[in-house]
């Protein structure tokens, strides 16, 4: 096991990881920049190096920088946490060519699933559905026409490189689908370097249902079941539960055995999470892999009472699944709500600034991950997540009544929060009933 | 577990003490019993809320820290302090057998290399960056360093 692990990460995240690690009598190295200088966390971690200034792209995303920390605090293994390095292939080579573990999968296994254009050819040989769509990159704006009229509109553009909702496009019918390819193209360009672009069938009213899994270094996958995240605005995540409501057991075995077949014959290890979309009439398809440990991961860790950070570490250290899938074991309604500094009411505008007050809620079930206190103050260059929220009860009626009830006592001074939203959405008889979908949010609420 | 005639926690002494807040007027409190803290704070609205203990004191001090307290002393306005760019480990010499780069009482400028900051294997030479004379030298050689971290002082004034 190792004696030292540095945390790549900041805030909820990697306080989270130094967590895990204290329980597992792991030293923590932190990294913090000039704007985290003074968060509170830090202390909890045995060593802490500033690697640079307040923009991410200044220290946290600095390789360099963070590599320097990994070897001046000799550390054994890296946790890159969730965003900023955690799907960088690159510096996960870095890390094993400088004889540092990275808590994650292999470069190679993270590069072909990080590709969405491979990852869909996988999963077409391993018999797990996509999404009807072009059988690879679309190179020009014929063959792009000539797919969509196959396919039938509406169709989807996206970009292989793509993530967090960048470089998509829908396009309606013929008259619009050169306009969308090159603007999802362009977007592509700009933000990931890369403009190329596949094509499939655009399903509408979707939910996102993934599925949770762990891959030890011994040939052992299990899943965790799914985690629904249909509530969403504009591509962000903003409530996550577990299980997915009213999903035939059927559709969700079938779904949890596509992802773990995906996942093997990808040689894929340590945590990951396989993405799909499901229809209307329970048809579920492939979308791509998240290479790495999610916000929403402490969802499954409720329903299934795992600690998928502990698992992380203990994969990456050699050790094999202490589990079984046999001995998984499933239990109640888990609901996490991500609670930001932002006012809905103007734009979701980010509101950094001090927490002069914070009331944390508690009592049965009740879970809040969070790095603030009052006295912190949120800073305006990072996102603007503050804290999760997760509840956990026997059935799904006593997660939405513990829900609100924590969300009412989540009392924050000094910063707007997205908690009013929160109760809001629990409250609608749409989400009462489960028949919500990715655009069902924005659609009814912000419409 | 401390008497509970003199617990400041009791929930009928908090009670008198607040009662005792409203009387004298006072807005804010602060009690501490061993390592338990509490505060006391009457509101805009005149009623005491209670705000929540400070979090857990943590058990471990963090290596290297903050800047050293030399550096948050009120400064000579004169005194120019060269900080580490980069996290790394701090040379004062080239290499094992030649002088330091520089002094205390050695005059740099702008350009002149004052120690060496290596980071993943790339020796980076660290430019005084100011005109002066070296007055102080805050770091051991082989010490590692980190962004921020203050190197030395130049006495710009001569």
């Amino acid at each position: 096991m190792y004696n030292r692990i540095l945390i790549a990460n900041r805030g909820e995240v990697a306080l989270r990881i130094i967590r895990a690690c204290r329980e597992m009598n792991i030293e923590t190295v932190a990294i913090y920049s000039e704007a985290d200088r003074d968060a509170s966390y830090l202390e909890l971690a045995d060593e802490a190096y500033c690697v640079g200034g307040a923009r991410s792209d200044q220290s946290y995303l600095k390789i360099d920088q963070v590599i320097s920390a990994a070897e001046v605090g000799n550390v054994d293994a890296i946790h890159p946490g969730y965003g900023f390095l955690a799907e960088n292939a690159h510096f996960n080579e870095i890390c094993r060519s400088c004889e540092i573990d990275f808590i994650g999968p292999t470069p190679e296994a993270m590069e072909m699933l990080g590709d969405k254009n491979r990852a869909r050819d996988l999963a077409r040989q391993n018999d797990v559905p996509i999404v009807p769509g072009s059988e690879g990159l679309v190179e020009s704006d014929e063959e792009a026409l000539k797919i969509a009229q196959q396919i039938d509109f509406p169709v989807l553009i996206k970009a292989t490189a793509g993530g967090g909702g960048k470089g998509m496009r829908v396009a309606h019918n013929a008259l619009s689908l050169q306009t969308a390819i090159s603007q999802a193209k362009e977007e592509a360009r700009a933000a990931f370097g890369n403009s190329a672009i596949y094509l499939e069938k655009y399903v509408e009213h979707p939910r996102h249902i993934e599925v949770q899994i762990l891959a030890d270094h011994h040939g052992n996958v299990v899943h965790l079941w799914e985690r629904e995240c249909s509530t969403q605005r504009r591509h962000q995540k903003l409530i996550e539960e577990s299980p997915a409501f009213n999903l035939p057991d059927e559709t969700r075995q079938a779904m949890c055995e596509a992802a773990v077949r995906l996942i093997r014959n990808a040689n894929y290890t340590n945590a990951g999470t396989v993405e799909f979309i499901v229809d209307r009439n329970n048809n579920f398809y492939f979308i791509e892999v998240n290479a790495r440990i999610q916000v929403e991961h402490p969802v499954t860790e409720m329903v299934t009472g795992i600690d998928l950070i502990k698992s992380q570490i203990a994969i990456a250290a050699g050790e094999p699944l202490k589990v079984t899938q046999d001995q998984l074991q499933y239990s109640g309604v888990a609901i996490e709500c991500r609670i930001n500094a932002e006012n809905p009411e103007k734009n979701f505008q980010p509101c950094p600034g001090t927490i002069e007050q914070i009331f944390v809620p508690g009592g049965p079930g009740v879970r809040f991950d969070s790095h603030v206190h009052a006295g912190y103050t949120v800073p305006p260059y990072y996102d603007s997540m503050i804290g999760k929220l997760i509840v956990h009860q026997p059935t799904r009626t006593e997660a939405i009544q513990c829900m609100l009830r924590c969300l009412a006592e989540l009392n924050v001074r000094g910063i707007d929060t997205t908690c009013q939203m929160h109760s809001e959405i629990l409250q609608h008889s749409d989400f009462v009933e489960g028949s919500i979908d990715t655009t069902w949010v924005e659609r009814t609420f912000f419409a | 577990m401390a008497d509970s005639d003199s617990n400041i926690f009791e929930l009928d002494r908090l009670l008198e003490l607040i009662a005792l807040m409203k009387e004298h007027g006072l807005v804010e409190v602060d009690l501490q019993q061993g390592d338990q803290k509490i505060r006391l704070a009457r509101a805009a609205s005149g009623e005491p809320t209670v705000i929540s203990p400070a979090p857990i004191a943590p058990p471990a001090v963090p290596v290297p820290a903050e800047p050293v307290a030399e550096a948050a002393e009120t400064e000579d306005a004169n005194i120019h302090v060269i900080t580490s760019p980069v996290v790394g480990t701090f040379y004062s010499k080239p290499n094992a057998d030649a002088e330091s780069f520089v002094k205390i009482g050695d005059m740099v400028d702008n350009e002149t290399t004052v120690c060496i900051v290596e980071a993943m294997k790339v020796f980076n030479e660290i430019p005084a960056e100011a005109r002066g004379r070296i007055v102080a030298i805050l770091v051991d050689n082989e010490e590692p360093v980190d962004h921020g971290k203050p190197l030395f002082k130049v006495d710009t004034s001569s």
